[in-house]
């Protein structure tokens, strides 16, 4: 049985909410010149993929997840170092994904980030796609990945 | 953080352009007031009177019809805004907007579509509008598709009038509706 869903606000709702923090954090990985850039980038990733997205839960991990993987993109065309793991935020200041950090941290970037988007903050890999800029079933597969190589190095 | 206005403007000006949007809208000042104007890549989807304080439940009522993405973006409804300011500056006589008209009942969309044609200052009874549209005895219904009309003054349900030439009732208040009919002259 599920729990009662959060519907999907309207885009401006969620654009209203979260604009200020995504342009920080962007300021914050590139600058003030470049962040501008990809401050459009992030929010248009986010509309296209946004009428996809089932329901209205943990939309400021996902866009700031968004935003990370812009920065990362925009590192990556520079010619810059791109081996920051995604910077995955706390949710209204609960770690929801800490107790797993220790394990999750040595996973590659994309394994982890969809390792604690799906476990961390129960995403569906469609809102994992689109925040990782790949497809729902790359995302699948990176949690999976992520998930057994965890299972090898448990037991 | 503040998002600065010209990159904010630069974002949904680039969300439009890109036609990402299942609907675009604006606040635009009226001497009726403000009016929340709605719309999609069909046409002009909604006009409001609720434009004051908070949004909210008219932007839910928006992505009711449309779709969640649904973001203030002038330039989306920027065609409609210059035709309200020419009809409220008295330059404009008839709107020449496509609209959106999806989710509405066949009744309705056909009532519309006669409401559309009563001609700028004029005015006509509910049954006369129940009568083109094919339902002399529609009266009463007709009144229920002028009060909950998604574009009033651009589709003029102002200009349907009681039997006895009473205003009756208006979705934005009486006072409006005799604002409007003033301003085509249809008071006099």
């Amino acid at each position: 049985m599920m729990d009662a869903v959060a519907p999907i606000p309207p885009f401006e709702t969620f654009y209203a909410e979260h604009a200020g923090e995504v342009l920080r954090l962007l300021r914050r990985r590139l600058g003030r010149d470049r962040a501008d850039d990809a401050f459009q980038e992030t929010f248009l990733r986010a509309l296209r993929a946004y009428d996809r997205l089932t329901y209205g839960e943990h939309l400021r991990a996902w866009v700031l997840t968004i935003a990370t993987r812009v920065a990362v993109d925009a590192h990556r065309r520079a010619g810059e170092p791109t081996d920051e793991l995604p910077e995955l935020p706390d949710t209204d200041g609960r770690p929801a994904y800490e107790e797993l950090a220790f394990l999750t941290d040595s996973l590659p970037p994309k394994e982890r980030a969809a390792v604690v988007l799906r476990y961390g903050y129960d995403l569906d890999y469609e809102q994992i796609a689109a925040a990782l800029d790949s497809s729902p079933d790359a995302a699948r597969q990176a949690a999976s990945s992520g998930v057994r190589r965890l299972r090898r190095r448990i037991t | 953080m503040t998002v600065p206005a010209d990159l904010d403007r630069r974002f949904r000006d680039a969300a439009v352009e890109a036609h990402l949007l299942d609907a675009g809208y604006d606040v635009v000042d009226s001497p009726v007031g403000p009016l929340l104007v709605a719309a999609t890549d069909r046409g002009l989807l909604r006009v409001s009177f609720d434009a004051g304080g908070e949004p909210e439940a008219a932007l839910e009522q928006i992505a009711r019809f449309a779709g969640p993405r649904v973001l203030r973006a002038p330039r989306a409804v920027a065609v409609a805004h210059s035709e309200l300011d020419q009809y409220f500056a008295g330059k404009r006589r008839a709107f020449d907007l496509p609209v959106d008209l999806r989710g509405q009942a066949p009744f309705t969309i056909s009532v519309l579509g006669e409401l559309a044609k009563v001609p700028y200052g004029h005015t006509r009874t509910y049954g006369e509008l129940a009568t083109s549209a094919g339902s002399p005895k529609a009266a009463r219904a007709v009144g229920m598709v002028m009060n909950r009309n998604p574009l009033p003054i651009v589709l003029p349900c102002h200009r349907i009038v009681g039997a006895s030439g009473s205003l009756v009732g208006y979705r934005g208040g009486l006072e409006r509706k005799e604002q409007l009919l003033r301003l085509e002259g249809a008071m006099l």
